[in-house]
């Protein structure tokens, strides 16, 4: 599996740690109550198929990617900065 | 059939025509009182407790492709009770004591071999952790022995002992630890509740989950719809595509675990070792391959198979703590889908939904449970009161924070186990 990081280009999965769903880019206000806090933290979408998630490029830029990935297939259908794709649409 | 030896005896001089099939093949009845979702080692022994200890056997499982054919089909077969939270520990020492006497209750030899299991370590705080899981488990009720380098050299005298990254300093040796024929178990488990009147339904996928005001009301399946007044979800690294049916979410990622076998070798490995560069574990199978694995890739996958780094990295384990199996060739690898909780621990518990109860979350190590699962899982869902073993394994505990069983102490939370 080879990730595009947007700065680097096509680099082996190994450079990459994985975050996993790009919820993390919604995270609650820290007055939200518990339920808030567990569908943000536990709850996450884990269905096959398509799925916005986060990987960090360790071993290269250093950049946050949010990655568009098939659960099933491993094919790569987007990555963008995660800084500059915005909060709120996983 | 009872399984003994003086029918193999007869048989080997019948032309072993006379053995008969393990279970029936049922069509799938309109109503159940109580369905089990999933035809794995944990669905069929639910099916088994429930038929055995509780007497209830109008129970349908329902498997949507052949018995025994997931993750109980497809694992590295250890049997161990070495967990040291409270939780995991009465949990997994209740599992290894009905396995010991697993193979008189079901009449089926589920080959489990008490060959011991050592999990070798590295450095003083290493040595530190497992005295104390040592001390764990002797308190519990079950074995544990702390073995220095010499004491290991002993039992294992093929490893290499000149490493400069992970010397062994020692080992925790389980003696009461093993493997068993995976298959077996759930053949075992299978027939013993067919033979008491469990339909075990196969090719039989659930589509849909009914619900009436809060309570279910049956299921929708690939054979047309079953009602039922109980349902358990038992289904592993797809708990969280059936809870969506139902409409709910799990706390579970679902990743990707591979492990291999090489061609069969005369016997020369005699236990399970574990090593610590990567979670590296390894025995022999009866049928002589070697059976190892390491870490999980370490992203969400549903894909049943595993990447090629992964792979090169458990290579270079295997022949680093055992050079003398550089040569063996690899026959085969495969990847499970693991259904992955935050804090490591396994749910078995009710959900809001009446009538709906869930076991799932095993993590990458829930063969060893196939029969604690079964029997406390069947426990709760007859009596509708968690077993003591398993009782702590609540679905709300990451909200409560009560009874987190986070054994590599890593936090509870997703991708850390």
């Amino acid at each position: 599996m080879r990730l595009i990081c947007p700065i680097c280009g096509a680099r082996d999965r190994r450079e990459f740690y994985y975050q996993g769903a790009a919820v993390a880019l919604e995270r609650p206000v820290p007055e939200a109550d518990a339920e808030v806090w567990d569908n943000y933290l536990h709850l996450r979408k884990n269905l096959p198929g398509d799925l916005e998630e986060l990987w960090s490029h360790d071993a290269g830029c250093g950049a946050w990617l949010r990655v568009t990935r098939n659960t099933v297939t491993h094919e790569i259908k987007a990555v963008v900065l995660a800084a500059e794709s915005g909060r709120g649409t996983s | 059939m009872r399984f003994n030896g003086f029918q193999i005896i007869k048989q080997g001089l019948t032309g072993n025509r006379g053995w008969q099939v393990h279970w029936r093949d049922p069509a799938p009845k309109d109503e159940y009182d109580i369905i089990v979702i999933g035809g794995g080692g944990h669905g069929l022994a639910t099916a088994h407790y429930l038929s055995s200890v509780h007497g209830l056997t109008n129970v349908a499982v329902l498997e949507k492709g052949y018995l025994g054919g997931g993750n109980v089909g497809r694992n590295t077969t250890i049997v161990r009770a070495n967990y040291m939270l409270p939780g995991n520990s009465e949990f997994y020492s209740h599992s290894l004591k009905l396995w010991e006497g697993l193979e008189e209750d079901l009449n089926y030899n589920v080959m489990h071999s008490q060959r011991g299991i050592i999990n070798l370590f590295h450095n003083d705080g290493q040595r530190d952790a497992f005295a104390r899981r040592g001390n764990a488990m002797v308190n519990q009720g079950d074995d544990a022995i702390l073995l220095d380098t010499a004491g290991v050299r002993e039992v294992l005298p093929y490893l290499n002992y000149d490493q400069t990254r992970f010397p062994i300093y020692g080992g925790l040796y389980h003696k009461r630890g093993g493997t068993a024929r995976h298959d077996a178990v759930a053949w075992g488990f299978a027939r013993a509740a067919s033979g008491r009147g469990v339909d075990l339904i196969q090719n039989c996928e659930v589509t849909g989950v009914d619900i009436e005001a809060g309570k279910v009301a049956g299921v929708q399946t690939t054979r047309g719809a079953i009602k039922a007044k109980k349902i358990g979800m038992v289904v592993a690294g797809r708990s969280s595509q059936l809870a969506e049916m139902a409409g709910f979410r799990l706390p579970i990622e679902s990743h990707v675990l591979q492990a291999f076998v090489t061609e069969g070798l005369k016997p020369c490995i005699d236990h399970v070792i574990t090593y610590g560069m990567g979670h590296f574990y390894i025995s022999q199978s009866d049928k002589g391959g070697l059976v190892f694995g390491g870490d999980l890739d370490m992203y969400s996958s549903y894909a049943s198979r595993g990447n090629l780094p992964l792979v090169e990295h458990v290579a270079e384990a295997a022949v680093t703590l055992m050079p003398m199996i550089s040569k063996a060739k690899m026959l085969r690898s495969w990847g499970g889908i693991m259904d992955m909780t935050p804090d490591g621990s396994f749910i078995m518990d009710k959900t809001h939904i009446e009538g709906l109860y869930v076991n799932c979350g095993w993590c990458y190590g829930g063969f060893k449970a196939t029969p604690a699962s079964g029997h406390c899982f069947a426990h709760l869902m007859a009596t509708d009161t968690p077993h003591p073993a398993a009782e702590k394994h609540r679905l709300d505990r990451f909200v409560t924070g009560r009874h987190i069983m986070d054994e590599e102490t890593t936090g509870a939370q997703h991708n850390l186990h």
